[in-house]
């Protein structure tokens, strides 16, 4: 698909608000419509129409495979953490308030982090998913040739 | 989206099956939006309508994009389905109302939340401080359910290059 130019043209004027529109909605989700899950999915989905166009092959040396299976198991790890945290402050798991000397504080930061391992967790899902399902591009027919 | 519904089940063309049930998800999440889920709108249209045909459109290419006709008629599955329909149908007629105050929904924890969410948690965005907060647990079943589909997803079909590279020992083989 990489030789058509419309389509070239608008995807990289399109993909840079995507992604930043997937932070806009990762870090306002306390405000607006929104959080982990959506950002994380919006971020995906610019990341994948970006390999759709330029082929996998690119998309590949920018984020490699290995790079999001990484990423997906630190999102969870990440979420899990900050209950762990709790823990050691002496609260119970996932709670915040003891993250900070203000309860607020410890709220909103317990919420920011743990989100941000949803996004993260979400958006290299996504992508490892696409990528296995593309790299069997030419599986089924090739050992036929 | 019942025209949409039963289009989907009537097509062959599974490219033009995807599409329409990209639609499909768009007018579900319109749907969420009139009910003032603005959350649950923006999930559906980011993941349903757009991850989830992208995906299909992924598999469209592995596969082929014309069902197979099966000759038979499938009379018990779409009796089954009939029946399950309508149980699922009679299940909703003892739901209360939508928007009815007295529902069990709004007199359980829902008013605290309202209240107190402000004062406890913080975030004006009271969905945002009940999914993170509140219902932390839940949220990071969901998100160990989203590593668990991708580790699957590894698992069944491989790194995505081992097919190429058996490809490759073939053709050095022959």
């Amino acid at each position: 698909m990489s030789h058509i130019v419309v389509l070239r043209v608008v995807a990289k004027l399109l993909i840079p608000v995507i992604l930043l529109f997937a932070l806009y909605v990762q870090f306002h989700g306390d405000f607006g419509p929104g959080g982990g899950f959506q950002a994380g999915v919006i971020f995906g989905s610019g990341f994948i129409l970006y390999a759709l166009i330029f082929g996998t092959a690119v998309a590949r040396r920018a984020v490699p495979a290995g790079l999001t299976r990484i990423t997906l198991a630190a999102g969870v790890l990440l979420y899990g953490g900050v209950g762990v945290a709790g823990i050691v402050l002496g609260g119970n798991y996932l709670d915040y308030s003891v993250l900070a000397d203000d309860a607020l504080t410890g709220q909103h930061l317990g919420i920011t982090l743990i989100e941000f391992g949803v996004g993260l967790t979400v958006a290299s899902a996504m992508i490892t998913i696409f990528y296995v399902f593309a790299g069997q591009d030419r599986g089924p027919e090739s050992p036929e040739q | 989206m019942a025209v949409t519904a039963v289009a989907l089940a009537w097509l062959r063309n599974l490219f033009a099956v995807v599409m329409l049930s990209g639609i499909f998800t768009l007018t579900a999440a319109v749907v969420y939006v009139v009910m003032d889920a603005v959350d649950v709108a923006f999930t559906e249209a980011a993941v349903g309508a757009g991850i989830a045909t992208v995906l299909m459109l992924g598999s469209l290419v592995l596969t082929t994009a014309e069902e197979k006709v099966q000759p038979r008629r499938a009379i018990a599955p779409l009796a089954m389905v009939v029946l399950t329909g309508a149980i699922l149908v009679y299940g909703t007629l003892d739901m209360p109302l939508y928007g009815d105050p007295s529902a069990p929904a709004h007199g359980h924890v829902a008013p605290r939340y309202i209240r107190d969410s402000g004062r406890e948690v913080g975030p004006p965005n009271i969905v945002t401080s009940v999914l993170a907060s509140y219902r932390g647990y839940d949220t990071l079943g969901e998100v160990f359910v989203i590593f668990t589909a991708a580790a699957g997803v590894i698992v069944l079909m491989g790194r995505g290059r081992r097919f190429r590279g058996r490809a490759k020992r073939d053709a050095k083989d022959s």
